[in-house]
């Protein structure tokens, strides 16, 4: 029999980030209406508790990032590892046993955490059993994927492989330090309740240190394999400078570890730990422009495909938005910047700058080149609805943050004025109520980026409708480098 | 040691490991192995060297 790689697991995951894209985003844009409207959801009668705005809030952040962005990375991570290494997945047991396992951990936390079982770690919330349940998946895959490198039939292994790796290491170490935790099931209470191993500032230190790692390699780095992957590929030449690839992905792994302390600028955090937070962020901007230079500058000589190809527009904006994130999140670390920023609007505004304008955009962009590869068609459906796609997407997140800047730096400035004697001038309720323009037209922006999720999976369901699952794709023979 | 001085120690280490990094990524007899590298995207089937275009080493 030819060797074929494995394009099941993948299409499996692709079909599914558009899957829960819509839903996650849905969530979203449901919470964005609650702030405008609190008793939106309270006419729902026994079903008003199980949809309050602090049992969403989690569902949206995790349906997001582990749902959509998850099966996004798990998709193009088991496809280009395979490509690139020239060798099928090291197991298609395996490889199945991810996919469902991954499902079932999606599956597990839409139902708790609706119900409101909450370890109350943000971007952590899940509890102690599914929380081991990731542990085994996550052991499987890593399995999967540097055993397929182990398996390789090229002499180098491909710069995206290096980042997804990181990816996968540092997720595992993340996750099982951060969930350290007992469940009072040991002392005779309920199974679905724990209390972290920390305390205190410890606690919120190691939270930190999970939770902004989880954005450096959870949302950057494993999204960057992504890029230096489809992006030669869409536009049809090499990266830029390998070299240049090979500094940023170090300069990351050395740098990104530092930086967690930013979220806790003004605490109970020692002071220095705080100082310490700021410059490794400051120095971030040095590896994360490095490598949007590098993605960009590897369309030199062929611009000219950034108007007639949507897919291209899409990548080269995640880029851009990529470039535009990391320049403003170090300068929200800075202390006094963070003074106003932090607890505000702005730091909402951000992270959908990055998680919509970059991450969304590159799993969308990688996702068109990949699923006409997977279902046997030369290209999508339909050329004309992925430019309109990425016209709605691009114009919801501008308007999306626009607002929230507008927003956070408002609300920063209201509650830090004082009159002469010293006294608040605004009351927060004041400040509460000046959000609400800007409220809506996050919403609007919102809705317009679900809106394009719906248009891709008309999209894809057409093209998929037309094609035929390929299982075939013959792995080439003779390797020449 | 206390924590500090080890502190201190590793970071120096690593900054060395860093710029030992750069070193190799940027040195001249690398270049040709890093080129290789680059074009393995393009080096898997007739359809990625069409693709590729002029720019495939070999």
């Amino acid at each position: 029999m030819e060797a074929t790689y494995n394009y099941k697991v993948v299409r499996q995951f692709a079909i599914m980030t558009v899957v829960w894209g819509i839903v996650g985003m849905l969530v979203g844009v449901i919470i964005a209406a609650q702030l405008i409207w609190p008793t939106l959801t309270e006419a729902l009668g026994p079903l008003a508790p199980y949809l309050s705005y602090g049992r969403l809030r989690p569902l949206h952040t995790n349906a997001v990032i582990f749902a959509f962005g998850g099966s996004a990375l798990f998709a193009t991570s088991l496809y280009i590892v395979q490509r690139t290494c020239q060798t099928r997945l090291l197991s298609d047991g395996l490889a199945g046993f991810v996919f469902w396992g991954w499902q079932l951990v999606i599956l597990l936390a839409a139902v708790t955490l609706p119900m409101g079982f909450t370890s109350s770690k943000e971007y952590a919330e899940l509890e102690w059993p599914i929380d081991i349940l990731i542990t085994v998946v996550w052991v499987a895959y890593a399995v999967l994927f540097f055993g397929t490198i182990v398996m390789r039939k090229t002499k180098h292994i491909y710069v995206a492989n290096w980042f997804f790796g990181a990816y996968i290491v540092t997720i595992a170490l993340l996750h099982v330090v951060n969930n350290i935790e007992l469940p009072i099931a040991l002392s005779g209470g309920g199974w679905m309740k724990s209390y972290s191993a920390y305390s205190g500032v410890h606690d919120a230190m190691v939270q930190w240190w999970y939770g902004h790692n989880a954005v450096g390699f959870f949302l950057t780095t494993a999204f960057l394999g992504m890029m230096y992957y489809f992006i030669p590929k869409q536009a049809g030449r090499p990266i830029f400078s390998y070299r240049l690839s090979i500094v940023h992905f170090w300069a990351l792994n050395f740098i990104y570890m530092w930086a967690g302390p930013h979220h806790l600028m003004y605490t109970a955090l020692p002071d220095w730990a705080q100082s310490l937070g700021m410059v490794f962020s400051l120095m971030l901007l040095a590896p994360s422009w490095g490598g949007m230079m590098n993605g960009i500058m590897t369309l030199s000589g062929a611009w000219h495909k950034l108007r007639t190809d949507p897919i291209l527009k899409f990548l080269i904006t995640a880029m851009s938005f990529y470039g535009m994130s990391t320049f403003e999140g170090p300068m929200m670390s800075v202390k006094t910047v963070n003074a106003l920023s932090h607890y505000t609007e702005w730091t909402i505004g951000h992270v959908h700058s990055g998680a919509l304008g970059w991450v969304a955009m590159i799993s969308i962009g990688s996702l068109y080149h990949l699923i006409p590869r997977l279902f046997g068609r030369e290209e999508m459906y339909s050329t004309r609805l992925i430019n309109v796609h990425f016209w709605w997407s691009t114009i919801g997140v501008v308007l999306y943050i626009a607002a929230l800047w507008i927003a956070g730096v408002a609300q920063g400035l209201m509650w830090r004025a004082t009159n002469a004697d010293g006294t608040l001038t605004y009351s927060f309720a004041q400040s509460v109520n000046a959000m609400y323009p800007f409220y809506t037209i996050r919403l609007i922006g919102g809705t317009m980026f679900f809106a394009g999720m719906l248009l891709m999976a008309y999209n894809v369901w057409k093209t998929v409708a037309a094609g035929k699952a390929v299982n075939d794709a013959r792995i080439p023979e003779a390797v020449a480098a | 040691m206390d924590v500090g001085i080890l502190g201190s120690i590793v970071t120096v280490l690593f900054f060395i490991l860093f710029v030992a990094i750069i070193w190799w990524a940027f040195h001249r007899e690398n270049k040709g192995k890093f080129e290789d590298a680059a074009n393995l995207p393009f080096q898997e089937d007739a359809d990625g060297a069409r693709d590729a275009g002029k720019r495939l080493t070999d």
